[in-house]
């Protein structure tokens, strides 16, 4: 809109006056051309001549230069986009032989019923869910990845605390009340063989790792792998998710930089960012979001039993200051200073360098930060290079593929999770990077490839800890730049994650929700809480903040009370004016001891 | 005494225990049971059983799905005295098939029992509350 805009305006505009010019001596070349004819004086056709070779002279050489300066841009581009790719390339460096040299599969079925892109959450959710409502469906996932589909959210948590010294290896973790699991969704006996997906009785679902998917024709219902082999479907889920971005500034600053850094996201990361802090004397982490502040929470806690100095710099005013509103923010990032971690709030990177073995953070304002490694944690680019070739809609606003309240981008295709750009009917239209959204969206997608034709409207929450003792649960659009209304009370020692994970028996909050409905869920037997004396400064104990629209509830954050997700749920879903912000946070019971 | 201050556009109030024990008077619209977007429990308005309900994990969707939806279904529909009594077969399949993958569905007994125990009651309290709501 804004650009239909500024063209009119321009159109209103008077022309410029070179351009005023050029119509006049076009006029003039034409008008020779037609005394010419007319006239037929030999003195005015020879000055004609001239003016002719001149022009004709000017053009051509005009020609030239402009197509001697298109050539230069495409070497150019051309260059810079091989920079580009030799960059993504050394940054992969540590890729597995897989993914490095591919060699066709000589068994994967050259047809599938449901083609799921991407081995993630959002698609295995969507794999569960084709699987329960249609019988003996056969599903074939196909994952870059060369992991089994595996849950995110431990990676920068639970994993850390673990005590477990082949944690790195087994990937399990123990909750708080005991119980133990894995990351990874189902063990691979779950999974059926790739090459018996056809046949076998009762069909299954089959997971190819490893291999990506670089073309897809929407017309012909088929892709076809890095590998070159292609697959036809019937339909199908792209769940391609994102990945990590970098700063400008450390992708300029070459290898020995590029060395020294970790872009977040999968496995491996985590094993190899595990390994270097025990090895290193300082790491920097750089984004004061979600995952930053976790991993600096995480690597704060090691900070203090094993030397290790852990910074977490970031532009913004305070940790989460995007999604808290300021006076929360702050006291996060005493909180976050609290696990041990030198929080720069205020800073924004100008250039990274490498001087004797360590890295050097210059800063915008002029502060240097010398460290050993650093993580970037700024952000994720959705993963749409498909859109090319399938000839897919990307949104300009979020990013993503655009899709339909019901999840559809064509007839046959289904987005899901990170990449996802969805129409939601309460809230707008919107894009979500969080674990519980790519579970409800997954299976919401699964439902709707066999049949369902359902809108996104269970509205999906996330979660986030800063640590054992500080956790909280949200919903909705959490924007600190909308107005909020919060209502506190004060914590006490029943209020943290650990106890809300020991009520449930379960580890993954977003879990807690659903499973409590069908079994029995017992009740801890801690013992009674204590209530804390009021701490100065630490007035945020818990409580509930409503973030407003026009005086709509569009978001809830529940700051240190656990297991009210379905009020907050409720009250979004109504979207109702309260007068009283105050009368709806009683709903929530904030006292409850 | 709750008290509240400004802070720009953000508003911050201190509820008292007190305050907060008297009822609220925020309105929440009633919920329509039969709205058809809603997230469904473990039975459906029409008597189904919602395969899909998170509730039951991965349990129709695994190697042994097929399996335990048609032990599940002869249960939950089995109009015996002991319900299920007649459902025998369909569980030894259930059982024989989950014996293959022992990793997917642990083989101690005390698992097995609280497992089938679990969704007994499920689908009992289920149940129930479907009679009460076409009683109500």
């Amino acid at each position: 809109m804004f650009r239909c805009r500024a063209g009119l305006a321009r159109a209103l505009r008077p022309p410029p006056r070179g351009r005023a010019h050029a119509v006049l001596q076009c006029h003039q070349l034409r008008c020779p051309s037609r005394s010419l004819m007319s006239s037929g004086a030999p003195g005015k056709a020879g000055n004609n001549l001239l003016l002719y070779l001149i022009v004709g002279g000017a053009a051509t050489g005009t020609g030239v230069y402009v197509y001697k300066t298109l050539q230069d841009s495409k070497e150019r581009y051309a260059s810079r986009l091989a920079r580009i790719s030799r960059q993504s390339q050394d940054s992969e460096g540590a890729a597995p032989q897989e993914t490095a040299a591919p060699s066709p599969h000589p068994k994967v079925p050259s047809h599938v019923p449901f083609l799921l892109i991407g081995g993630g959450t959002a698609a295995f959710a969507a794999a569960r869910s084709i699987r329960a409502r249609d019988p003996g469906a056969r599903v074939l996932i196909v994952s870059e990845d060369p992991a089994l589909p595996y849950m995110r959210p431990p990676l920068s948590k639970e994993l850390w605390f673990s005590d477990d010294p082949n944690v790195t290896e087994t990937l399990r973790f123990k909750q708080w009340n005991g119980k133990e699991r894995s990351i990874y969704f189902q063990p691979p006996s779950f999974y059926v063989p790739v090459e018996d997906l056809p046949s076998v009785e009762n069909g299954g679902v089959a997971v190819l790792p490893g291999k990506k998917v670089v073309h897809m024709d929407v017309r012909g219902n088929t892709v076809k792998l890095n590998d070159g082999t292609q697959i036809s479907y019937d339909k199908c889920l792209i769940a391609t998710g994102g990945s990590p971005r970098n700063l400008p500034a450390i992708e300029r600053a070459g290898k020995d930089v590029q060395k020294r850094l970790t872009l977040f996201r999968k496995i491996e990361d985590f094993r190899r960012l595990e390994k270097i802090s025990r090895e290193v004397k300082s790491i920097t982490i750089i984004g004061g979001g979600f995952l930053g502040s976790e991993l600096a929470c995480a690597l704060g806690r090691r900070a203090r039993t094993r030397g290790l100095e852990v910074i977490q710099l970031f532009p913004e005013n305070g940790n989460m200051g995007k999604v808290l509103p300021e006076y929360l923010s702050n006291w996060t990032t005493e909180k976050v200073r609290r696990e041990g971690v030198n929080v720069l709030p205020n800073a924004v990177v100008k250039s990274v360098s490498v001087s004797g073995n360590r890295l050097v953070i210059k800063l915008k304002d002029g502060r240097k930060v010398e460290t050993d490694h650093i993580v970037a944690a700024v952000g994720l680019e959705p993963n749409v290079e498909l859109a090319k070739s399938a000839g897919l809609e990307v949104d300009s606003d979020f990013g993503g593929f655009r899709v339909n309240a019901e999840l559809q981008a064509r007839s046959n295709i289904w987005v899901a999770g990170d990449a996802a750009c969805f129409y939601d009917i309460k809230l707008g239209r919107r894009r979500v990077e969080h674990h519980d959204h790519a579970v409800v969206s997954g299976r919401l997608a699964g439902e709707n490839m066999t049949g369902a034709a359902k809108p996104y409207w269970h509205q999906s929450m996330f979660w986030s800890d800063l640590g054992p003792n500080v956790g909280y649960e949200a919903i909705g659009l959490v924007d600190s730049s909308l107005p909020t209304v919060g209502v506190f009370a004060k914590a006490t020692a029943k209020d943290t994650p650990k106890s809300a994970t020991e009520q449930s028996g379960t580890g993954i909050r977003s879990e807690s929700e659903t499973e409590a409905e069908a079994s029995e869920v017992p009740i801890s037997q801690s013992s009674s809480p204590m209530p804390q004396v009021p701490k100065q400064g630490e007035d945020y104990g818990k409580g509930v903040i409503f973030y407003l629209r026009d005086k709509v509830v569009v978001g809830i954050v529940l700051w240190n009370i656990f297991n009210r997700m379905p009020i907050a749920r409720k009250i979004i879903k109504d979207g109702e004016e309260h007068e009283d912000l105050n009368e709806v946070a009683k709903l929530f019971n904030i006292h409850e001891e | 005494m709750s008290y509240c201050r400004q802070e720009g556009k953000d508003r911050i109030i201190f509820a008292t225990k007190e305050d907060h024990e008297t009822p609220s008077s925020a309105e929440l619209v009633a919920d329509d049971p039969d709205d058809p977007y809603e997230e469904q429990g473990l039975i459906l308005p029409n008597g189904d059983i919602n395969w899909n309900c998170p509730c039951l994990g991965g349990m129709a969707s695994g190697p042994c799905g097929e399996q335990f939806k048609s032990a599940f279904s002869c249960f939950h529909y089995s109009t015996e005295e002991i319900k299920g009594s007649d459902c025998v077969d369909q569980f030894r399949a259930m059982q024989e098939c989950m014996q293959k993958y022992p990793d997917l569905y642990p083989q101690e007994d005390e698992n097995d029992e609280k497992s089938s125990k679990d969704l007994e009651a499920a689908s009992m309290e289920a149940s129930a509350a479907k009679e009460e709501k076409a009683s109500s």
